[in-house]
This record gives structure tokens, C-alpha cells and sequence, in this order.
């Protein structure tokens, strides 16, 4: 396999975006990124969205990214592994550049999740549980992880203070983030005030309903060195893909992120890294208590101290481990398709010190953590900055 | 809901038709074509159980646009006797005297109504069990 690099980063803003269509959010993502990049054509596409059909009545979103590009010819593959789909594009990406087949490859997340009302884009989303033998019953997604946070709290003493502190940091963060949905400050308080979803889970502990893009251009690193080096190269060391069951009740046991372990454990065996040897990570955070079992589930602390560790500081921007400085999908918002390519961006802004006024002092070695529903999906990719901007 | 998708499914809903692998004796709820435990494909239907215990819950205050003439409603993971795993409304029990660990007994209750023509939509719920 070659070794692969990232070349070229671009978003659009994260929010309601009613002026703007699923294919102009695919295409300015993109252009961003190939402007980054500064390329002008590319040898494939990968596109992440977990639902254009159900939010936006429109599948088949390669042959759309290719023509609205101006590149009709360019082969185009549409990813979809629910919440990760924008991982899954860009693993495509990663090993079609990795096996040699292509060379310059775009990667773009995409979610258009405003066109439908609310209710509509909330029973898209929960197509990502198991249909047949959790919808059915009336579960919804603040359910599913309302469950996980009742399960966490009894087996291990998680508080619901510890809950809120999570949204309380990643809100502070996101105020330093131009492209955040949410730009507000929140107090414990105003989260466990605010209104009651699914116990003991609050509006305030739920990921947005978001429209957005984000895109990134690979390619093999010795070209990268060779033509892409305006930017600090940044490299793709490992990269971990699991699943776990499709239903939350078959989960051995719930307080679990299983998919997340494995895919962790694969994303450091092939970096040669584990868990202390991250500078800051950007966490699925679609639910507060979702970070809290992301920390345990990627080492990041020991099974059952996520909550403590959250309240101990440990993952503000001066802690041990800064998560989600991005603000996370909780602040940033979570346009569903394009909310693992975010996090790769995230990554590459701070390793190449372009991350502005929430710029992290320690950034070489980031670590983006994507997961699907209720946990039936996970990828997680670490990424490195590589010698000095030319 | 389309009939042949409700249909199909009647003999989980309404009879909670578990099935145990033959080989190993894990008990699968719904049915399924592989144990994933031995990877035989042979099942026998199991002994039905229809009690077991609260493994975790929520209150769903905001649910479903066709769910949200019930809320609040609490729905949990419920463990059966015979080791099968499901997800279940809990009925007959106010929200603040459910707690997990709690003994539950499976009931055939009325699910939801669905379409224009209200069509009932039947299935199981969980219910206390008082020894
Ligand atoms: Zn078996």
C-alpha cells in the first residue's frame, strides 16, 4: 500500500442554510478543498450521505457531484454507513489512493437535512436503528442514548452534572469556531433546564439538525512532498473500521461502544500508537453522553471514568487531551453525511497550525472518532503533520 | 405501514417466536438464518418466556410524530428468562416507579395507529410483574 496524504481541506458553514440547495453545499464544499489543494480535476470522487433520499428526495449523488463539478466522466462512489457516512467516503478515498488505482482523489461529506420539516429529518435519522424491532416500538435516537446514559449512571455513578459539562466545554468551544452552527455559551444550568427530550437527556445534551458539507483532497504522499507541499503535509497513519449490532438490546453490554473499541484498537495498530500518544481528538459527541463513552471506549481513560474525567477537566483545551475543539457535533452541528469529514478537517487545520483562534499549542498526532446510530458503525482515523510549511 | 411488512412480522409481535440454535443453544429474538454465536444454521423454536427484567429505560417526552399523542411513555431493554434481548414499551406503571433491575412480564398491547384510517397496529409491551 502507499502511503497516503491529505492536500486540500474545505467546509461550508454548518447551520440552517435556506438558501442553499444539497448540490450547491456538495459543490462549494468541494471547490473549497480543491481550491486548498490547488487542483483543478481529480482521478475520483467519494461522496458521504447517509440520507439525501429520505431529507432531500434525491439519491444517486456521484453522477450529481461529477456533473455539478464540471468533471462528467470522473468515476463517483456515494458512501453510506448512517452517521459515518463522510468516514466511509473517505476510507474509499484512502485506499483507492493506498492501492495505486488512483492518484487525486476528492472526498466530500454531504447533508441536507432542512428541506423536510422536523419531524420528517427526525424519522430519516432514525433509519439508522433497527426499524423492524426498535422504531416499531417508538424508540427514538435521544432514546436509544438516553438509555445508554441511564445504563452508564447506574453501572458506574456517571452524574448528570458530568453530562452537562461535556456540552457546557464543547459549546465554549465551538464560540472560536467561524463555521459552528451553535456560537452560544451554555451553563450546566441552562442544559439541565433546558427542555426534558428523553430522561435524563435534555435538548441541550442533543446534536443539531444541520445542513452542511465538508470536503478533503488525498493523495499519495511522495507526490504529495513532490507538488502539494504549499501546506505542512499531513498524513493519514491509521485508520480503524468496526461495526457493532444494529439494536442498542444486543449489545452485550449497552454502556459499550464496541465498534468504537475495535475500530480504535485497528486505527492504533496500524499507526504503531495508542491512546497517550494523541495530542487532542475530535469525538462523536451526537449525544453528551456518547463522548463520555467514547474517552473509555478509545482508551482515553478506564471503562466507567469518562464523566470524571470530563469533570476533571482533563478534555478542555488546556487539559490532557483537548476533544471536540471544534465544538463538536453537539455546538458545530451535525449535517449527518458530512460530520466525519469535519472532523478530519478539524484535525488537518490544527496539525498544520491553521486553526486560528482555537489554535492548540500540542497538535502533531489528532485522532477523529465517527460512529454510526446507536453505535452499529464506527471509523476512526489518526492523522500526523509531517516536517515544517515549505 | 405496508401490509406484508406488518404481516410478516406477526409471529414475533404477537407471539414472541424466539428461536435457540440447535448447536450452541443461544436463543435468538426476532428469528435469524446464522447463530452468531456458532455459526450453525439450525434452530428450534424456544420455550417461550414471557418474563424478565428491566435492563435499562428512558421516558420519551418528544417522540415520533406518530408516536407523540402517548408521550411520555417509557420504553426500555428488557432481558428475558431465556437470555433473548428486546426493546419494549413499559406500560401499566407510572414513570417514576420504573428502575432498572426491575421484574417485567411481556403483554400483547395495542402499538400504535397508523394512516388516515387510524389502522391499530398490535404487538408487545412490558408490564410489572408483582410476586
Ligand atoms: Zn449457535
Amino acid at each position: 500500500m502507499r502511503e497516503v496524504a491529505i492536500i486540500g481541506v474545505g467546509m461550508t458553514e454548518f447551520g440552517e442554510l435556506w438558501d442553499k440547495s444539497l448540490r450547491d453545499l456538495l459543490v462549494e464544499s468541494s471547490l473549497k478543498a480543491m481550491d486548498d489543494a490547488k487542483v483543478d480535476a481529480v482521478d475520483a470522487i467519494y461522496v458521504g450521505a447517509m440520507s439525501s433520499g429520505l431529507f432531500d428526495n434525491q439519491e444517486h449523488l456521484a453522477s450529481i457531484a461529477a456533473d455539478y463539478l464540471g468533471m462528467v466522466g470522473v468515476p463517483a462512489t456515494r458512501c453510506e454507513s448512517a452517521c459515518i457516512s463522510g468516514s466511509l467516503a473517505f476510507k474509499g478515498a484512502f485506499l483507492d489512493v493506498a492501492s495505486g488505482y488512483s492518484d487525486i482523489v476528492l472526498v466530500t461529506g454531504v447533508e441536507k437535512m432542512t428541506d423536510v420539516s422536523g419531524d420528517k429529518a427526525v424519522a430519516g435519522l432514525s433509519t439508522a436503528a433497527d426499524d423492524e424491532f426498535e422504531g416499531y416500538n417508538g424508540v427514538t435516537f435521544p432514546g436509544l442514548y438516553a438509555m445508554i446514559a441511564n445504563a452508564h449512571m447506574k453501572k458506574y455513578g456517571t452524574t448528570r452534572r458530568q453530562l452537562s459539562l461535556v456540552a457546557v466545554k464543547n459549546h465554549a468551544n465551538a464560540l472560536k469556531n467561524p463555521n459552528a452552527q451553535f456560537r452560544m455559551k451554555v451553563t450546566p444550568e441552562a442544559v439541565e433546564g433546558s427542555v426534558m427530550i428523553a430522561d435524563p437527556l435534555h435538548i441541550l445534551d442533543c446534536s443539531p439538525i444541520t445542513d452542511g458539507a465538508a470536503s478533503v483532497v488525498v493523495a499519495p504522499l511522495e507526490l504529495a512532498k513532490e507538488k502539494f507541499a504549499h501546506h505542512k503535509i499531513v498524513k493519514v497513519i491509521g485508520l480503524g473500521h468496526a461495526t457493532g449490532t444494529i439494536a442498542l438490546h444486543s449489545r452485550e453490554d449497552i454502556t459499550e461502544l464496541d465498534a468504537v473499541v475495535k475500530a480504535g484498537e485497528r486505527a492504533y495498530k496500524m499507526a504503531g500508537l495508542g491512546p497517550d500518544d494523541i495530542d487532542f481528538a475530535e469525538l462523536h459527541d451526537c449525544f453528551t453522553i456518547a463522548e463520555i463513552c467514547e474517552l473509555e471506549a478509545l482508551g482515553f481513560c478506564a471503562k466507567g471514568e469518562g464523566g470524571l474525567m470530563t469533570e476533571r477537566g482533563e478534555t478542555l483545551p488546556d487539559g490532557k487531551i483537548p476533544i471536540n475543539i471544534s465544538g463538536g457535533l453537539k455546538a458545530k452541528g451535525h449535517p449527518v453525511g458530512a460530520t466525519g469529514v469535519s472532523q478530519i478537517i478539524e484535525l488537518v487545520e490544527q496539525i498544520r497550525g491553521d486553526a486560528g483562534d482555537r489554535q492548540l499549542k500540542k497538535a502533531d498526532i489528532g485522532l477523529a472518532q465517527n460512529l454510526g446510530g446507536s453505535g452499529g458503525s464506527s471509523i476512526v482515523t489518526i492523522l500526523k503533520g509531517l516536517g515544517s510549511r515549505v | 405501514m405496508d401490509p406484508q411488512k406488518y404481516w410478516r412480522q406477526i409471529p414475533a409481535r404477537y407471539r414472541l417466536e424466539a428461536y435457540k440454535c440447535k448447536n450452541c443453544g443461544k436463543v435468538f429474538f426476532p428469528k435469524r438464518l446464522i447463530c452468531d454465536n456458532c455459526k450453525s444454521r439450525e434452530f428450534v423454536k424456544a420455550e417461550h418466556s414471557d418474563k424478565g427484567k428491566l435492563l435499562t429505560y428512558t421516558v420519551i417526552r418528544t417522540g415520533p410524530a406518530d408516536f407523540q399523542d402517548q408521550t411520555p411513555y417509557v420504553i426500555g431493554v428488557v432481558e428475558s428468562e431465556n437470555g433473548a434481548r428486546l426493546t419494549a414499551q413499559i406500560a401499566d406503571v407510572e414513570p417514576e416507579n420504573v428502575a432498572i433491575g426491575m421484574k417485567l412480564r411481556m403483554a400483547f398491547r395495542k402499538i400504535n395507529k397508523t394512516g388516515d384510517a387510524g389502522v391499530i397496529m398490535y404487538g408487545y409491551k412490558a408490564v410489572p410483574e408483582f410476586e
